[in-house]
């Protein structure tokens, strides 16, 4: 694999917040490529860190965030080291973000032009005239029904759906080689979160975006990623080709988030569900597989001390040698 | 396919709000009837407001065609009054409009930038607060001397904390709307975040909070000249008007009344209109 395939590469990227006395770790040492056309689907419960780990690409983060070690580098320029200036050219530019809440997401006291108007001219130079027409192509792409009468609407006036296709709208308005879309469908209801994802997919071939897609739903990126992370705790738990992963997953996490899809064709009892809560990132455990407290069955010795990332087949990494006890399972399950 | 709610403008459902509110409606033209009466005083007036006539002094009203009487130089009341409507309004909006620019900026920086900053801003504010106002504005208006600009200057300068803060803590709570980190995420400049995404945002209350104001401005006016501070003879405003006739209570009585009656009323109409205002935007009671 040669680096110059690699639109957006991340090396041991680590970031901490820092609170009142201490910092607390919420991204840990975090490596991957996003490749030209790709799309890569980062999957893990709230508070794992794949939305620090992608806001970090854009350096919006909170103020009290640190960029304690690691490389960003996008089409081979460092992201960490550019200037508010430079950034403000790739943001909405080259790199676009949708994110998780569309009723919040756009500004209450202006319409969807206005919006979207400013999100082409803070890129383009085109005239306002120019811009609205432009605007009206994207709602339509978007898949927005009579786009020059709801273009004078504001947002209060759409569903929830409608808006989040507006900021996708807003999103892809620049043509970006990269496009993060952070849970772009959780607020949303089960259909129409179909039709989102499908018009990505729909967007994706179409103008050959990369694409990082955040959910904490595997179903969701099922058909829609290329490849996969797994996060749990700020780290990457298993990661390679989504095929792979969903053909043989590894990780006791991974398994359990698939176990946990519910099928249609199932009917039996209830939906099975992981012990435990995310622990809160200043409890998580240091050294240790940090998934230890959530898969009680497996023994103390079948974890690693420091557990790295392993290549157990090509391309497929996983964490911590417990997986190769997740078998027990079923033996604590009849207890 | 998603459907499109159907919801009427937002305009025709505020003024729908206001004209439901009776006092609101009574505010409103309260204020137009001044607006009215200074922008057409000369016209309105029956008599040249400084023109003396040592004949015909503290007439009651109605007497000798003078239609709310004489002061003590038997200068027509009613044309005074008229013409001082000028002044009370031209510095009621310009001490708001001071007081409203240097307060959303001082606001809109310290709330944005936060840190020290915002710590140096807004102690400053607290300090300017912690002032009478009163002696705040005899201070300044010892320092800059007497006149209209000054009054302007001076009253707007009291009104610049209010705003401050109040712009402040509303730019707290919308700078971490997911909507900002959105347009920030498209590449906008922090100018252009500060001033055309956040600052429409906060306007609401400012807008109601500008028309009380307005109504303390003219109180404002009107106290500085009663203390011979403001507005100078022989340019008439309520307040001088006002101040003149406290020395002739007994006797003609009618010229503190009216001219406390017109402070009263206008200041009672903008702040019933500024309580409709505050109903009828509060997203809070919009059905």
């Amino acid at each position: 694999m040669s680096d110059d395939s690699n639109l957006l590469s991340v090396k041991d990227l680590s970031i901490d917040f820092l609170q009142e006395k201490t910092a607390v770790r919420a991204v840990d040492q975090v490596s991957f490529d996003v490749k030209k056309g790709e799309v890569l689907g980062i999957v893990g419960e709230s508070g794992s860190g794949k939305s620090v780990t992608v806001t970090s690409i854009l350096k919006l983060l909170p103020e009290n965030a640190r960029y304690t070690e690691g490389s960003i580098s996008f089409k081979s320029e460092e992201l960490l080291s550019m200037k508010e200036k430079q950034l403000r050219k790739l943001r909405g530019n080259e790199i676009s973000m949708i994110f998780q809440d569309p009723m919040t997401s756009l500004n209450p006291v202006f319409t969807v032009e206005n919006q979207l108007v400013e999100a082409i001219r803070l890129h383009a130079k085109l005239s306002r005239k120019k811009a609205r027409q432009e605007a009206i192509r994207l709602l339509q792409i978007v898949g927005i029904q009579e786009p020059e009468k709801r273009i004078k609407l504001y947002p209060h006036e759409f569903s929830g759906g409608m808006r989040q296709r507006v900021m996708i709208a807003m999103a892809i308005s620049s043509s970006p080689s990269l496009l993060i879309a952070d849970e772009p469908t959780t607020a949303l209801d089960v259909t129409v979160q179909k039709q989102i994802i499908d018009l990505l997919k729909e967007l994706q071939q179409k103008i050959n975006t990369s694409i990082i897609f955040i959910t904490h739903d595997l179903e969701v990126v099922a058909d829609l990623a290329d490849r996969l992370l797994i996060m749990y705790g700020g780290q990457i738990v298993e990661s390679g080709p989504a095929k792979t992963i969903f053909a043989n997953p590894l990780h006791p996490y991974t398994r359990l988030l698939i176990e946990a899809i519910p099928h249609g064709n199932k009917k039996s009892g209830r939906l099975p569900t992981i012990e435990g809560n995310v622990p809160s990132l200043s409890e998580i455990p240091q050294d240790v597989c940090r998934f230890k407290e959530r898969i009680p069955w497996i023994p103390d010795q079948a974890h690693e001390i420091n557990p790295k990332l392993r290549e157990v087949e090509p391309e497929h990494f996983v964490r911590c040698t417990c997986y190769k006890h997740f078998w027990m399972k079923e033996a604590h399950e009849k207890k | 396919m998603e459907t499109t709610e159907k919801t009427p403008s937002l305009v025709k459902m505020f003024l729908k709000k206001m004209l439901q509110n009776k006092l609101a409606c009574f505010g409103l033209l309260m204020i137009f009837l001044i607006v009215v009466l200074a922008i057409f005083a000369p016209l309105i007036a029956t008599h040249q407001p400084n023109v003396m006539d040592t004949g015909a002094t503290l007439l009651g009203p109605g007497q000798d065609g003078h239609l709310l009487g004489t002061d003590n130089y038997g200068r027509d009341l009613f044309s005074r009054i008229v013409y001082g409507s000028r002044i009370s309004l031209i510095v009621g909006l310009g001490a708001v409009a001071v007081g409203s620019v240097i307060g959303i900026l001082l606001g809109l920086v310290a709330g944005y930038f936060g840190g020290w900053l915002d710590s140096i801003i807004m102690r400053f504010m607290d300090a300017l607060a912690a002032f009478p106002f009163i002696l705040l504005a005899i201070t300044l208006m010892t320092v800059l001397g007497t006149g209209l600009i000054n009054v302007i200057i001076a009253v707007g300068i009291g009104n610049v904390p209010g705003f401050a803060r109040m712009i402040r803590g509303q730019v707290l709570s919308v700078k971490e709307e997911l909507f900002i980190e959105v347009t920030n995420s498209l590449g906008a400049k922090q100018a252009r975040i500060i001033f055309i995404h956040i600052l429409p945002n906060c306007l609401t209350p400012i807008i109601v909070y500008a028309t009380m104001n307005v109504a303390g401005a003219i109180i404002s006016e009107a106290a500085l000249s009663f203390l011979g501070l403001g507005i100078q003879a022989p340019t008439a405003s309520w307040g001088n008007i006002l101040k003149e006739g406290k020395d002739y209570l007994i006797v003609a009585p009618h010229i503190a009344i009216f001219s406390g009656m017109f402070i009263l009323l206008s200041v009672l109409g903008l702040n019933l209109f500024g309580d409709g205002l505050r109903d009828a935007l509060d997203p809070k009671t919009r059905a």
